[in-house]
């Protein structure tokens, strides 16, 4: 399922809300969710999951094509915790 | 203080005009959708933001760390994150600005 599908999927649902404004609603929400981990903060969204960043300390990498050593430095990446009901439901579990 | 849903909400108010009531199933629904789907084994793929993938784990070993019993952990599927390119960079600034 891609946006557009979860745009179309909730449109159809939400009858009191017009196409547009499911749009304009799925991007505000999803453009919220990056803003929030870019600001260095965590989401909690009960029945789904938790986002936090995790650190990568920094390495010493290569260049593949030339093979030369380059130093990266540390940095943070966005890590997903799936919360007990995604769990439990992914894994046909729920009983 | 973390993100959570009754914020998801607010931030629908404040940007559509939804009452607190619709903008509160909104948000409910969006992530109920995304469930639903990948309860039905589909990935589900938010540009800007990241995919979440299915996997199918094979039984293996394992211990309870209490009592050290050996026992099999079940054959399960579960969910995995690859955040997006976009997203990656936007985080990995956050990690240049010091903290």
């Amino acid at each position: 399922m891609t946006k557009s599908e979860l745009i179309e999927k909730l449109a159809q649902k939400q009858t009191q809300l017009t196409y547009k404004d499911v749009e304009f609603a799925v991007k505000t929400l999803t453009e919220q969710m990056a803003q929030t981990l870019a600001s260095g903060e965590r989401i909690e969204i009960r029945g789904f999951g938790s986002f936090s960043l995790h650190y990568r300390p920094p390495r010493i990498g290569r260049n593949p094509k030339t093979g030369d050593a380059v130093s990266l430095s540390g940095k943070y990446v966005p890590h997903f915790k799936p919360g007990k009901e995604l769990r439990e439901r992914v894994n046909g579990s729920d009983s | 203080m973390a993100l959570t849903k009754a914020e998801m909400a607010e931030k629908l108010f404040e940007e559509l005009g939804l009452n607190k009531r619709e903008a509160k199933d909104f948000v409910e629904a969006f992530f109920e959708e995304v469930r639903v789907a990948l309860e039905a084994g589909e990935q589900v793929k938010l540009s800007g933001f990241g995919n979440f993938n299915l996997r199918s784990k094979k039984e293996r070993p394992g211990r309870n760390p209490k009592t050290g019993e050996e026992i099999p952990i079940t054959a399960r599927r579960v969910v995995t994150f690859h955040p997006g390119q976009k997203l990656k960079a936007r985080v990995e600034a956050y990690a240049g600005s010091g903290e």
